[in-house]
């Protein structure tokens, strides 16, 4: 499936360097900011389009008739359809400040004025929408782009787009505005196009299409259906194929509000997208990024639908970062946001297993992991809980809290684990006791299961040879036994 | 567990040895059920000497129903199981018993409906299971295996087991086991049969038009290898459609998954068929408003020409190709630059040059791409002559040797003696020798240090004779320049060139003016000097150096500046004329 993610992404930038890399013994990192620098305003569409037609100005919309109005509005939409290479920025100077102007004389003509968005309108305006903003997104100047530290290309044309995205939203927000004619122009391909757009790498872009699709979803009931499966399928490919897409943290901000309006009960397909949608995408390599969001839907979901903790947090529990540390404190952030809106009887489901991480996480070596889980003690209601559960979470707990309490080289972390265990202690101090004495006791039983295992498995290796030394002489035998006949 | 193990255990003489049999399956089961993934990841990657341990029936009876069961686990311990379960036919008794791994002994005797029943309640076959998980290695791996054991099953098991395994993952209601099924096709249709075949094409085709993009570009990266396997006929009425079909669907990430497949159907027909039913869709993708399809094109370029043969090529890839290479992305270009070599060498030779220096060079335009081109030049020399490539190289030649960045001069300067080589002496002399002597007096020092080593590979090319008419004037009357910088690249350069010269050209020619220069006002120069004489001391005569070396190191052993003295000593001791 190599091939499905953006082929040259990663194949041609490597080629463009090896050349010069191979003489230098730079790092790629040096290299490839030189290119960036060389082309940081490079992002545009429209260089394939012949030789743009050269714009005349068209009277002033505020000094026509009413009759003639709307002629010249649907004349000024046309106007804006023709595209111009913003990567030339000598090129059709007039045009383009003809087209600018045009575009502000209409975004202003739509919001001031009312029943100006007749039908016969319509299908113009989303023409010129479609014709400006619907584009194949260059490829990323930067295929290891990292949105935390790299600055993002900004899209050259933005000073027409942005007016067309301005003029988009005000005709979606217009009182004049009817989603059943609409919906002619507005359909599933339409949508389809718009999605595609989130991947754009400037962030205005995807600021002003999460509103655009927002309003979208608010005012057509008949795409919205699509709306969640097309994402659903974004995300998808998201985790599983590219691990790139640039507007995730956009979508899932959508739907954090789109999870908010659910009905009760939630269907099957709801709960299908949390589970195998969202929570996988805590897999992603640069969660960070869209983290709160994400966070934001599941705890949405939670909100709405109690019994879906105990699969979430086992879920949270089977995706639990391995090596990255950053990536753990966020997932502990989570867990607490969890844990804040939790019914004490989904808590006993899951305690187990979720302070058996968290008291791995205590013990990190790594303090700001160590640190976050503990901070898990200044929150009241999940210390109401623990002392409710006190006889089984302390157990699990108690060992690693007593040997970081002696071992961690932070002493700040050590200075929290002693606060911890006094509250522990204080809220069930024979069982501290218990646990405090059998200690030592529970190391070595520990040890000695160790040695137990090392064991079993010598003894299987064991078991194995004999069985090949076995076959072998069988082989042996059966070779000796037909020699022997062959011999006579 | 152990009181399963029917009759006939005593496959191996270990057999009768009740604990000792024992003792796998206990072990499994404690590990695999161990919190640490690590122990767990370890007894999985230990299953093979398990069932080894075990035997073959119990392998079957036990364990692999005990894997079905423990199935849930991390994505880290799937991938190891479905690695293992793909080695497995031999474990489990060999061919005859291959399917267990489709399907759990005991389950695969059962009437459908009980078949049924269990596989609704979550029992599915270990390595089904696994080619439905979510996480791609997994399945991937679990896919991998499934195909590995597909050969191992005897046509009749293959259609009794593993095929109803292939629809029922093709029709699977979660997209993962939609996407493993189009993997699977290929290897189960030639040995199905007719009417079985039928319906393994229908399925594919639903599968072509799924729903779900992944599904559908999972189908369309396995056309053209189900193309491959299929009778002429199908391929015609069937596969052709589809992969028209894909190659205009409206994600691009299907789009360019499509052309892969072009190259495989393409292979499989005739020239009448591929003009009629490939060629609108591949001209098409040449010109996709997605660059990514674009890019694939270019990438996909050789596979593409070989398949569709030289008349096609001619006719329609030139054209394409041409515009690839001037495409507004640079990515499809460069694409485009790293097929040239290849493209030049599948061209049929009658009239390849003319194609070459018509239709393609002209349009290589970006420094880039002409870089590399230079740099595979020897690979281009061998399809056409050097002479003329070079007439069209050398204005790209000159303009990167006067680069801007220091460091596409110093790639450059790295082929020039591979281009040497090549063009010979006279061209040399004519076109390139004066950038050579530029770049002694580069400001750059790194420059001037790799054009000094040019130097000597020149002269090893060349031979002695060239170097005393052509470059050593050159660099000696340097020695007198101004800029003690330049001054210092003559020593240099005789560090390097006087092992190439001989003692002739050393003695005469370089000496004096070495010694000349031990009188130079700055002390860098000295101490080089200093240097430069303990480099060529070697080559020249026992009477030079005691009668004209020795008293100049003898008195910059004298000099004024410690590092000149420490240099001039460090001289002496080596060339032993204390």
């Amino acid at each position: 499936m190599s091939a499905s993610s953006p082929p040259a992404a990663a194949g041609a930038a490597s080629a463009a360097i090896s050349a010069s890399e191979k003489v230098d013994g730079f790092t790629r990192k040096s290299v490839r900011k030189a290119l960036r620098q060389k082309r940081s305003q490079g992002s545009s569409q429209f260089r394939t389009q012949g030789s743009p037609v050269e714009l005349q100005p068209l009277p002033q919309l505020k000094d026509a008739t009413s009759n003639e109005q709307q002629e010249l509005f649907c004349q000024k939409l046309q106007q804006c359809c023709v595209l111009f290479d913003f990567m030339d920025s000598v090129s059709d100077l007039k045009s383009k400040e003809i087209k600018r102007a045009t575009l502000n004389e209409l975004v202003e003509y739509v919001s001031t004025n009312r029943g100006v968005i007749v039908e016969s309108a319509y299908s113009d305006i989303v023409k010129m929408i479609s014709a400006n903003i619907f584009r194949t997104l260059p490829p990323s100047d930067n295929p290891d782009f990292d949105p935390e530290e790299d600055e993002p290309t900004l899209e050259a044309s933005w000073p027409h787009i942005q007016l067309v995205y301005e003029f988009f939203l005000r005709f979606l927000e217009s009182p004049d505005f009817q989603p059943s004619i609409a919906k002619r122009y507005i359909d599933q391909k339409f949508v389809q196009q718009l999605l595609e757009l989130f991947d754009s790498e400037d962030p205005r872009e995807r600021d002003f299409l999460k509103t655009v699709l927002h309003r979208i979803y608010g005012k057509f009931l008949g795409l919205r259906a699509f709306i969640r499966k097309q994402i659903n399928n974004i995300f998808l490919r998201f985790i599983y194929e590219t691990e790139h897409f640039n507007g995730v943290a956009e979508l899932l901000e959508i739907l954090g509000s789109i999870i908010n309006g659910f009905a009760l009960p939630l269907k099957a397909e709801h709960k299908q997208f949390l589970m195998k949608v969202l929570i996988p995408m805590h897999t992603a390599k640069g969660l960070a990024l869209f983290h709160a969001q994400l966070a934001y839907c599941v705890v949405q979901f939670l909100e709405k639908d109690t019994t879906l903790t105990e699969p979430v947090i086992r879920g949270l529990l089977k995706f639990w970062p391995k090596t990255c540390s950053q990536k753990e404190v966020m997932f502990l952030g989570e867990i607490e946001e969890i844990l804040d809106v939790i019914e004490p009887t989904q808590f006993k489901k899951i305690e187990e297993p979720l302070f058996k991480q968290i008291s791995k996480c205590v013990s990190s070596s790594h303090f700001q992991v160590a640190e976050r889980a503990l901070y898990f003690w200044n929150n009241e209601y999940i210390l109401s809980l623990i002392e409710e559960n006190i006889d089984k979470i302390l157990p699990i707990m108690f060992g690693s809290l007593y040997k970081i309490s002696k071992e961690h080289w932070n002493p700040t972390i050590v200075a929290l684990v002693y606060n911890v265990l006094k509250t522990l202690m204080e809220m069930n101090g024979k069982l501290f006791d218990d646990l405090t004495s059998s200690y030592k006791a529970e190391r070595q039983r520990e040890k000695k299961k160790e040695l137990e295992r090392e064991e079993l498995w010598k003894k299987l290796e064991e078991l194995k040879l004999k069985k090949a030394l076995e076959n072998q002489n069988n082989a042996y035998n059966m070779h000796s036994i037909l020699s022997n006949t062959s011999d006579k | 567990m152990a009181g399963a193990a029917g009759p006939g255990t005593g496959s191996g003489a270990a057999g009768g040895d009740g604990d000792d049999s024992l003792y796998p399956i206990a072990v499994l089961i404690d590990e695999l059920r161990n919190e640490d993934v690590q122990l767990r990841l370890n007894s999985i990657k230990k299953l093979s000497t398990i069932a080894l341990a075990l035997g073959v029936e119990r392998t079957r009876t036990e364990l692999l129903p005990f894997l079905t069961d423990t199935i849930y686990d991390e994505d880290e311990v799937l991938l190891a199981l479905a690695e293992q379960l793909g080695n497995f036919t031999g474990l489990v008794g060999g061919p005859d018993f291959a399917h267990c791994l489709l399907t759990p002994s005991g389950i695969c005797h059962l009437g459908h409906e009980i078949l049924a029943v269990l596989q609704k309640s979550c029992l599915q076959p270990p390595l089904e299971s696994l080619a439905t998980v979510e996480e791609t290695v997994v399945r991937d791996k679990a896919v991998e295996s499934l195909r590995q054991i597909s050969q191992e099953h005897t046509p009749l098991a293959l259609e009794a087991h593993f095929v109803p395994l292939v629809k029922r993952l093709a029709s699977g209601d979660w997209f993962t086991s939609r996407t493993s099924a189009c993997g699977l096709f290929s290897v189960c249709y030639p040995r199905a049969s007719n009417a079985v075949k039928a319906e393994i094409r229908q399925h594919f085709r639903s599968l072509c038009s799924d729903d779900t993009p992944m599904v559908r570009r999972a189908a369309a990266s396995k056309l053209g290898e189900f193309a491959k396997v299929l009778e002429l006929d199908s391929v015609k009425s069937e596969i052709v459609p589809l992969f028209t079909n894909l190659a205009s669907d409206e994600q691009d990430s299907v789009r360019l998954l499509a052309v892969e497949a072009c190259v495989s159907i393409a292979q499989l027909l005739s020239q009448d068929d591929l003009e009629v039913l490939v060629m609108p869709t591949l001209r098409q993708a040449a010109e996709d408003k997605s660059w990514r399809v674009r890019y694939m094109v270019a990438d996909k370029f050789s596979e593409l020409q070989k398949a569709v043969g030289p008349k096609i090529t001619q006719n329609d890839l030139i054209p394409a190709f041409q515009n690839l290479l001037k495409d507004c992305e640079a990515e499809v270009r460069a694409a485009a630059a790293h097929k040239v070599k290849e493209l030049c060498e599948n061209l049929p030779s009658e009239g390849r040059e003319t194609i070459i220096m018509n239709q393609v060079l002209p349009y290589i335009k970006c420094p880039e791409v002409r870089l590399n081109i230079i740099s595979n030049l020897d690979c281009v020399n061998e399809v056409i002559g050097i002479r003329q490539l070079s007439q069209s190289l050398l204005p790209a030649i000159v303009e990167l040797a006067e680069d801007a960045k220091w460091r596409v001069r110093l790639a450059i300067i790295e082929y020039m003696p591979l281009l040497a080589g090549q063009l010979g002496v006279e061209f040399f002399d004519e076109k390139l020798n004066s950038l050579c002597m530029a770049w002694l007096v580069d400001h750059v020092y790194a420059i001037r240090e790799a054009a000094t080593n040019n130097l000597m590979k020149l002269v090893q090319k060349f031979g002695t004779e060239w170097a005393q008419n052509t470059i050593v004037p050159k660099v000696l009357v340097m020695a007198n320049d101004p800029n003690y910088l330049h001054r210092m690249t003559t020593l240099f350069c005789i560090n390097v060139l006087s092992e190439a010269c001989g003692q002739e050209i050393t003695t005469k020619q370089m000496l004096p003016i070495v010694l000349k220069m031990a009188g130079d006002q700055v002390a860098n120069v000295r101490f080089n000097v200093a240097k430069s004489l303990q480099k060529i001391g070697p080559i020249l005569d026992t009477d030079a150096l005691q009668e004209e070396v020795k008293p100049v190191l003898q008195k910059l052993g004298q000099d004024e500046d410690m590092d000149v003295k420490y240099f001039a000593q460090e001289a002496i001791s080596v060339l032993a004329l204390a």
